[in-house]
């Protein structure tokens, strides 16, 4: 019998309506007890001493690029993992956008096995909803299901054909599986390089409109209506889609929502200027689809998080190498990695004062688990919560630690963000998954 | 002479022109970087460059041993030329390499072909690529000299600081000037250049197309209060003989018939029909105004032909200026104020005079 015993921080765990001093034991990699004083019952046990920290459940990604199989230059299974156990994450979905896609058994289960060979936390597989994500027919989603996908996904592009859309929306009901879309029309956007606003103008790069993501999240919502199935939005950006999908759901319909950390701070402003507005350069690690937007879409994005009209914090952790970086803006490849740096990129909006951290800790655990009904799996009982017999996964949060974010130092193999030099407040002290610390700072006292 | 040319092209303290503001660029990327005072610069030695080009023997050695490499990823022929007789007659040596995007794509990257051309001692790469931002990704990765010669829709700087030069030379001071360039904004890396020279200079602009070739953003109102100077000022019309009434001068830009196949217009006869330079518009505009147009034109789309070859035309004097700019630019680049280890005849002041 191995013991964990987290002594005297300050434990919140949203779906228990939790927030208090307390300790957390876990023993044999599950959560034993959790309360004041708790951990001075165990007799013989490691011990941490969290007194300063807050100490959550394991943190829970619904979008990760993990890019094994086909892309291992760009990240592995075991790097992609690495780097989110330091970014406080006991879970990542797996998106399927690999070479092969995971659009068959065999595949989903050769990241399975890697999974079971190399990776330092969870990983649950996404399944393609198209063959080869070619947006022709449909993936045998039967098959993905009972390999254990999560999900499904062609994420990167978009299922354009609206018929195709619609029977996969249908076929998934069969399966109970929520089918993700990565909304922006392909014909709108075309060879579009970031948001269509000024800043692209004065760059003279092809721009992105928001209508582009606005018109698929309304067909799509009618679309998953009409099948009675569960749609999620994959990195909602704007301010019109926000409203669309608050609508769809004050109507009843099985919406779901994520956003990026990203898409929550950062504006299309970060591909051009760093200083001031005389000179601009070509931030290709500011490159993303869909693209970082306004100040009134971030501003509409953080209220809806707060309000729950979008359920969860997504990274979108897109690692690329810097050949596939270091080059002209427009055959750079669109993406940025984010597990390592999402959750001081979030603790802005507290720091702001426009969400709470009980609230940002729920987007980041019990939201995503409940969005997808993870905790309804079998083995994933009480994912995302503290409650005693759920997995022992754990976040330890410095809230108020500044630090410089520092690409160099990245357990992932994507070095690609634009918030290198950058100084962010609230970072992860260390993460436990299934009882075994993973990640640890020197910030982590053993007691 | 010599020692005021010396002051302009180095922008020395204590100089009348320069206000004591200098020349600060290793490349030229874009006008929005450019200082007023290094516009007044490049304009006052392109007045002696352009007498050096106009002598019956056009040759100066300033530019002795100055290695230039014409780097095109794009088809040119009149701002190539251009650039090649402008190294040439400040006799540098100048070589024109047509590199192909596809190469590209087959992995062989530009910054790797740009540092090759440096390791073989290129002092200016001069770089016309059609994708935006690729000279700025060139200049990040050496330290030759890039001169952007064009790319994509984003900025022609050379062709803007010749348009400049041009107006100037004809009109004088261009504040208040009504200065109306008419046709496909949103694909044209001249009008964004322009935009920029001709805001510094304090000449009123007036941007006119149909609202399918206008980009989004050029309002000031489309932009947040703390970016209202991140883009020029500027009106926008939509209506030709709206925006050519009272101009000062009048610049027409090209019009590509690939803009009617992806559906940005009906037809290339409906977008003469409507924005079309004519004589008859023109009788709106000042009656002394100058016609301009960057070049190559389609006569009879985006301009009528008597247009084109009338009294106020002075398109052909934008080719010869440019000639004259673009060896003022290769010599201030140069970081050159006198001759080279003592050789003789380096200024093109002394070769001025001689």
């Amino acid at each position: 019998m191995t013991t964990l015993a987290i002594h005297n921080g300050r434990v919140i765990d949203p779906a228990l309506g939790r927030d208090g001093i307390a300790d957390v034991v876990i023993v044999d990699g599950r959560i034993a007890r959790v309360g004041p004083n708790e951990g001075d019952m165990v007799v013989e046990a490691e011990r941490i001493d969290a007194t300063g920290l807050i100490v959550t459940p394991g943190f829970i990604d619904l979008h990760t690029h993990l890019r094994e199989p086909g892309f291992e230059h760009k990240e592995t299974i075991a790097t992609g993992t690495l780097a989110a156990a330091r970014g406080g994450y006991t879970t990542v979905c797996a998106m399927p956008n690999t070479q092969p896609p995971l659009d068959s058994r065999a595949a989903v289960e050769s990241v399975l096995r890697e999974a079971e060979n190399s990776a330092v936390v969870r990983v649950l597989p996404i399944g393609t909803i198209t063959r080869g994500r070619a947006g022709k027919e449909l993936a045998p989603a039967g098959e993905l299901a009972s390999a254990g996908v999560v999900a499904l996904s062609d994420d990167g592009d978009a299922v354009a054909d609206p018929s195709l859309m619609r029977h996969a929306l249908e076929y998934s009901t069969r399966f109970g599986l929520p089918v993700a879309q990565h909304c922006e029309d392909p014909a709108l956007v075309r060879d579009g390089q970031m948001h269509e606003g000024w800043v692209a103008t004065r760059l003279g790069l092809r721009g992105r409109p928001a209508s582009a993501e606005e018109t698929f999240v309304a067909r799509d919502i009618a679309l998953a209506e009409l099948a009675g199935a569960h749609l999620h939005i994959c990195h909602v950006s704007t301010a019109g889609s926000v409203a669309l999908i608050a609508a769809a759901r004050a109507r009843g319909a099985r919406v779901t929502a994520e956003v990026t950390p990203h898409h929550l701070t950062l504006t299309h402003e970060e591909v051009a200027f760093t200083a001031d507005y005389r000179t601009a350069h070509y931030q290709t690690n500011a490159k993303v689809n869909p693209p970082l937007r306004e100040e009134a879409d971030l501003a509409a994005l953080a209220i809806a998080l707060r309000d729950g009209v979008i359920d969860c914090i997504a990274t979108d952790h897109a690692p690329h190498s810097v050949g596939d970086k270091e080059i002209e803006f427009d055959i750079a490849s669109p993406g940025l990695t984010m597990l390592e740096t999402s959750f001081g990129l979030c603790m802005r909006l507290v720091h702001d004062g426009r969400l709470s951290l009980p609230a940002l800790v729920e987007r980041l655990t019990i939201g995503p688990a409940r969005a997808w009904g993870l905790d309804a799996r079998p083995g994933l009982e009480g994912i995302g919560t503290l409650a005693p017999g759920a997995l022992g996964d754990v976040a330890l949060l410095d809230p108020n630690a500044e630090w410089t974010v520092d690409p160099s130092t990245f357990a992932s193999k994507g070095k690609n963000t634009p918030l290198g030099g950058r100084q962010l407040r609230g970072r992860v002290v260390a993460t436990i998954f299934g009882g075994r610390l993973v990640h640890e700072t020197d910030r982590v006292v053993a007691l | 002479m010599t020692a005021e040319l010396t002051r302009i092209a180095t922008g020395a303290p204590g100089t009348s022109s320069t206000s004591g503001t200098g020349w600060n660029h290793q490349d030229i990327l874009d006008l929005d970087d450019f200082s007023v005072a290094e516009i007044e610069i490049v304009l006052a030695l392109a007045d002696r460059m352009r007498e050096v080009l106009d002598r019956r023997i056009a040759r100066v050695p300033a530019l002795r041993g100055y290695t230039i490499v014409n780097l095109f990823f794009e088809p040119s022929t009149r701002t190539r030329a251009s650039f090649e007789l402008a190294g040439k007659v400040l006799g540098a040596d100048v070589l024109s390499v047509t590199a192909s995007t596809s190469s590209v794509t087959k992995g062989e990257s530009l910054i790797d072909t740009v540092r090759t051309l440096r390791a073989m001692r290129t002092d200016a790469i001069i770089m016309r690529h059609s994708m935006s931002g690729a000279p700025y990704l060139a200049a990040e990765h050496t330290d030759a000299s890039i001169i952007n010669a064009g790319d994509g829709a984003h900025a022609h700087p050379t062709q803007a600081l010749l348009d400049l030069y041009t107006m100037r030379s004809r009109v004088g001071d261009l504040r208040g000037k009504r200065v109306v360039m008419v046709g496909d904004i949103s694909h044209s890396r001249v009008a964004r250049s322009d935009m920029w020279g001709l805001a510094a200079m304090g000449a009123d602009v007036v941007v006119c197309g149909p609202p399918t070739l206008l980009p989004r953003g050029l309002r000031a109102s489309d932009r947040p209060a703390h970016a209202e100077s991140a883009m020029p000022p500027v009106t926008i019309e939509t209506d030709i003989d709206r925006a050519l009434d009272g101009a000062d001068v009048v610049m027409a830009l090209r019009l590509q018939s690939e803009r009617q196949d992806s559906g940005l217009l009906p037809s290339l006869h409906e977008y003469s029909q409507l924005y079309q330079v004519t004589q008859e518009r023109l009788a709106r505009a000042k009656p002394n105004h100058l016609l301009m147009h960057p070049g190559p034109k389609n006569e009879g789309i985006e301009i009528a032909g008597t247009v084109a070859a009338g009294r106020n035309s002075i398109i052909e004097e934008q080719v010869t200026n440019g000639v004259a700019v673009r060896m003022a630019l290769l010599y201030l680049l140069s970081g050159r104020t006198e001759s080279p280890g003592g050789a003789p005849g380096g200024m093109p002041g002394g070769e001025i005079r001689s």
